[in-house]
């Protein structure tokens, strides 16, 4: 704590002076649970990309076969810098494809997956 | 008519005219300019927005009047309009200023320079419309500057320097200008009004440096863990310290273009007293009316007006009442309960103990819900100041009360 910056170097009263300083703010710390995407399930409604209040799930041209042989070209990600680890998207999912692990104790989340 | 007709032409007058409080708080609100005024009626305010609309209705103040559902909303409309960069003035008293108490300390925190006018009334229950302290004296810890004023040119001439002090961009606080509701804020007073020009060239607007602009983005109103709060509390601290000297010399510089200035205290007769009596606002003026018919029969008093009252002048009071082994202050507010219960009281108390000074302080608590405080009231002030010498009461008097 030593090392952040004194009260006289810190502009007044919490205010931010610049713009898009929260994509340096890893939110996904805060996470008990994380949200997993079963690809195969997955029927691309892209629900959880509506519905995530973060805007945590990302949306990428990535093609992908299913089991049964459908093939998508697009696929849903999260994006677990930021995920807090609400579970609406788990909750929201038409077709149950979202899962919600327990993140291990002894090592936070943050990390990218 | 030539009055009005003079008025209108945006000219000040040089001679006093007739105009209450809150009406020369409006029509320095005019002579500032202000761009935004967010209004919510309550008594004893209301007539100052009443006035402020009217000054915008003949076209002699070019502002937006924003019409909010309550106070919480009031205060809230200003502070945004302020970040946006406006020059942002709302009013309001007792329940209305209870209702914002939210919100004060949101602009205090968030460090944005609206002024307000407070006419001082008494809070509820039982509802009182009439005069006491307790809205201002519970908004003390809020991070307002707050300015005591005792007259309406006074009024006038606060409102001015506090646009000032609040907007130089080494303080940016929101200011208070508090003064008695009814006693003065519907009491006719002879005031003297200054031309926009002057008014702006000693008061000119500035840019509010984090100003809300799309163009360049900032965020007001974050959330800081524990890591970081602290800080910014601490840089109120600090920042209080800055604005009290700016406040000297926006003071002293008011009293250099337009004539008249006040200073942070005023003493009369404080350098031979044998006891001085602290007041404020109108309380004040009515024993400064009184203290040379006091010191005519022979009572050695002294009157200390405090004006100031956020950030605390201690060094100006201590140098004022060195060498007076009296002080008796009279409190409008109680502090249910406290060990003293006149908040003034208690402050000057812990100020000298923490100075290691033994001047005895005697509280008073009058004029609650404005029980009358007349002339004879004012002069059994001086009396109990000076007896108090020999044998100072060690507990709270409340004078005037049926007991």
């Amino acid at each position: 704590m030593s090392d952040l910056p004194k009260y006289n170097e810190l502009p007044p009263g919490g205010i931010i002076p610049e713009p898009a300083t929260s994509l340096k703010y890893y939110t996904g710390d805060w996470r008990v649970e994380r949200p997993v995407i079963d690809q195969d399930k997955c029927v691309r409604c892209r629900l959880c990309w509506v519905y995530c209040p973060d805007n945590a799930i990302r949306e990428v041209d990535e093609e992908y076969t299913t089991s049964k042989g459908k093939t998508y070209k697009i696929k849903y990600i999260v994006n677990y810098d930021y995920c807090k680890g609400c579970g609406i998207c788990a909750q929201e999912c038409p077709v149950n494809a979202i899962k919600m692990i327990p993140e291990p104790v002894e090592e936070p989340g943050g990390e990218e997956e | 008519m030539t009055l009005a007709v003079e008025e209108a032409s945006g000219k000040g007058l040089k001679r006093p005219r007739p105009m209450s409080t809150n009406s020369a708080i409006a029509t320095a609100a005019r002579d500032l300019d202000v761009d935004v005024v967010s209004a919510y009626p309550i008594t004893p305010q209301t007539t100052v927005v009443e006035k402020i609309a009217e000054y915008i209705a003949n076209g002699e103040l070019d502002a937006e009047m924003i019409h909010v559902e309550s106070e919480h909303s009031a205060l809230s409309a200003a502070i945004g309009a302020a970040a946006a960069g406006a020059r942002s003035f709302t009013a309001t008293a007792s329940q209305g200023l209870a209702l914002m108490h939210e919100i004060l300390h949101i602009a205090s925190g968030g460090r944005v320079p609206v002024v307000m006018s407070v006419a001082t009334r008494a809070l509820s229950a039982p509802i009182s419309i009439w005069n006491d302290h307790s809205d201002v004296m519970n908004a003390r810890d809020s991070g307002w500057i707050i300015a005591f004023v005792s007259s309406a040119q006074e009024a006038y001439d606060t409102v001015i320097q506090a646009f000032k002090v609040a907007e130089d961009p080494e303080v940016l606080l929101p200011f208070m200008v508090a003064y008695d509701g009814y006693l003065m804020s519907h009491t006719m007073e002879p005031v003297v009004t200054e031309d926009r020009e002057t008014v702006l060239s000693y008061a000119p607007k500035r840019d509010y440096p984090y100003k809300l602009d799309p163009k360049k983005p900032v965020t007001i109103g974050t959330i800081t863990d524990p890591n970081w709060y602290y800080e910014f509390k601490y840089q109120q601290v600090e920042t209080m310290k800055v604005a009290l000297e700016k406040f000297r010399r926006a003071d002293e510089e008011f009293g250099k273009v337009f004539g008249r200035n006040y200073g942070l205290l005023e003493c009369i007769h404080c350098e031979d007293a044998d006891a001085i009596v602290v007041a404020t606002t109108s309380y004040a003026t009515t024993l400064k009316y009184l203290i040379n018919t006091a010191r005519e029969k022979g009572m050695k008093v002294g009157l200390l007006r405090l004006r100031l009252y956020r950030p605390f002048p201690v060094e100006d009071f201590l140098k004022a009442t060195s060498g007076v082994d009296t002080l008796l202050v009279i409190d409008r507010a109680i502090s249910y309960g406290a060990p003293v219960q006149g908040p003034l009281a208690t402050e000057i108390n812990s100020l000298f103990h923490s100075r290691g000074i033994d001047t005895k302080v005697v509280s008073v608590v009058a004029g609650i819900g404005q029980r009358a405080f007349k002339d004879d009231d004012a002069m059994n002030m001086f009396k109990l100041a000076l007896e108090s010498r020999k044998a100072a009461p060690e507990e709270t008097i409340f004078y005037g009360v049926r007991k």
